[in-house]
């Protein structure tokens, strides 16, 4: 018996599922996967820092937006630093998205040790936003999810020409008169929207997996392009489906957990099934 | 200074033998260009650490450095047999495999219990430097002590032993790493075994996450694998300073980054105290910032 809570909760991960497989569909084949991880964990002093103001101000602790915006700056900042070690020539990307994702990181867990020395314990939830914790999903949260994936959906589609020239070969995309720049930006938006959305439900550590894995296995199953985006949104989709049952089943497990442990049997199945 | 040898002498020691550890083996993911077979690596090591300490019920020794190190190689062999099946880039192949081992990890901590015990998800993700203690520690004289010096945390030992076999293993390779750094083709035509020096190297990424990762927790030994090392290529082109700067900075940043979270304020007079692990891992960030600023500065 499903009820009304688990209900909004599976609903809010299917939408957040199809979000983050219709727009990681693109973020995989343009290479920008792990970008999403660095803006995952630079979110964290974000989250923090925006509880430590709403502290401040008193207003209520639970409340969702305010901590997203928080993390989006942060999430925001990390990528431009990831941006600015890279542009030095001397190391190169993957470097700096490691030491930007744990410096940020580590900025979140001194800022949450202070957070917890606080007497107002309001902001206990805190912590979930690293492994994330679906079942304190609410109705209105579900909603929000549910306008992301629409969003979501609506923008890849409106661009797919677009991401689908610079995906396949932005050199010639450019000479046809594509402003790689921007439409760069825009996928960088969506990914940067889709990471911060995912965090309260999957957390910090994981969300970049709701994003490659869909992706990764739509890819093994289909040759095309629109096929392998149907199939990757409807993945991601699915994924969060069984994730959420399977998380509000046993209730050790966190959300992430789950719906990435769904989304890498779906993937070795591709695996397999290309093999066979 | 009792009180300091029992309460902040085994996690500053703690904190240095790992920085220094995983600052000399950064050296070799940057220059090799692999930092995200750290990030990798540190993150697959958990459902390693679960089983063994599945097994034998304490967060060191052997079956934990087994297991993680079994672990960190499968991860490994998955990233690359992912890139060539899948033809997945390497960004995407390591993301999938180090977020499926980690979620295994975390759901494996729950179905064995080992949740409820000792090994639970904070220190997995925030380190748990505030509980190694020293409470035998009676002055100065403990540290020539034998019997005072036996009852150093357990994971003090392990660091210690992980630290002492890496540096003895680097200096004994210090020529065939040097030239698979620098030109892996030509370190393979002229017979090396490059394979083995690669899989030498993961076994000791592996063993220094796990001996770290109960000093720092898992996310910010990332930290410290890759900060110092990445500071030091901005600043020298020297493999001998790359190499032996990266483990300094690694001690010093640990070492300074630890005073500054607590034990200094306190001895200022201020009650704030703020995670050890988190301050160290924000220091090495801005020794990068730092290194890189004072890089284009003498570049221009």
């Amino acid at each position: 018996m499903i009820t009304h809570n688990t209900l909004v909760v599976v609903l809010g991960c299917a939408a957040l599922g199809v979000a983050a497989g219709a727009v990681g569909c693109f973020a995989l084949l343009r290479g920008r996967a792990l970008l999403a991880d660095a803006m995952g964990h630079a979110a964290l002093p974000g989250v923090v820092a925006a509880a430590l103001l709403g502290a401040w101000w008193d207003t209520d602790p639970r409340a969702l937006p305010p901590l997203l915006i928080g993390g989006a700056v942060a999430g925001a900042l990390g990528l431009w630093a990831v941006q600015a070690l890279s542009a030095t020539g001397r190391i190169r990307q993957d470097a700096a998205i490691a030491v930007v994702l744990a410096s940020f990181y580590a900025l979140g867990v001194v800022g949450l040790s202070v957070v917890q020395a606080m007497p107002a314990g309001a902001q206990a939830g805190l912590s979930h936003f690293i492994l994330g914790q679906a079942a304190t999903m609410r109705a209105e949260d579900a909603w929000a999810a549910g306008l992301l994936a629409a969003f979501c959906l609506a923008s890849t589609v409106a661009l797919f020409p677009r991401l689908r020239a610079l995906c396949f070969d932005a050199e010639f995309a450019a000479l046809q008169g594509l402003n790689i720049r921007r439409t760069d930006a825009a996928l960088m938006g969506l990914i940067l929207l889709v990471c911060i959305a995912g965090l309260p439900a999957v957390g910090l550590v994981l969300v970049v997996a709701l994003l490659v894995l869909p992706a990764a296995t739509a890819r093994m199953l289909n040759q095309r392009l629109p096929g392998m985006f149907m199939a990757s949104a409807a993945l991601g989709g699915l994924s969060g489906v069984l994730g959420a049952l399977l998380s509000a089943g046993h209730a050790g497990w966190p959300t992430g957990a789950a719906v990435v442990l769904v989304g890498t049997a779906f993937f070795v199945a591709s695996l397999l099934l290309r093999r066979a | 200074m009792t009180a300091f040898l029992q309460l902040d002498f085994a996690p500053l020691l703690a904190a240095i033998l790992a920085g220094a550890t995983c600052g000399l083996l950064g050296s070799f993911l940057v220059l090799r260009r692999e930092s995200l077979l750290g990030d990798a690596i540190t993150h697959a090591v958990l459902p390693g650490i679960v089983l063994g300490f599945f097994v034998t019920g304490a967060r060191s020794g052997l079956p934990v450095l087994l297991g993680a190190a079994l672990a960190a190689l499968l991860a490994a062999a998955a990233i690359t047999h992912l890139r060539r099946v899948a033809r997945l880039e390497g960004g995407a192949a390591t993301g999938i495999v180090f977020t499926g081992f980690f979620a295994a990890g975390l759901v494996l901590l729950d179905v064995t219990g080992a949740r409820s015990v000792d090994l639970d998800v904070d220190c997995v993700l925030f380190g748990q430097m505030e509980t190694l203690l020293w409470p035998q520690a009676e002055g100065l004289a403990s540290l020539f002590d034998a019997t005072a010096l036996a009852s150093l945390p357990r994971a003090v030992f392990m660091l210690a032993g992980v630290g002492l076999a890496v540096a003895a293993s680097v200096a004994a390779l210090w020529r065939p790493l040097k030239l698979l750094c620098f030109d892996a083709a030509y370190a393979q035509s002229i017979g090396l075994p490059v394979r083995l020096l690669d899989i030498a190297l993961n076994l000791m990424l592996a063993a220094a996450a796990v001996a770290a990762f109960e000093a720092v927790g898992s996310i910010l030994v990332v930290a410290l694998l890759v900060a110092p090392a990445a500071a030091m290529r901005l600043i020298t082109n020297r493999y001998n300073s790359q190499l032996l700067g990266g483990a300094g900075l690694g001690a010093g940043v640990a070492a300074l980054g630890y005073a500054l979270a607590g034990p200094l304020p306190a001895a200022l007079g201020s009650a704030h105290a703020v995670n050890a692990a988190g301050a160290i891992g924000v220091l090495a960030g801005l020794v990068v910032g730092a290194a890189a600023l004072a890089g284009r500065w003498r570049r221009a």
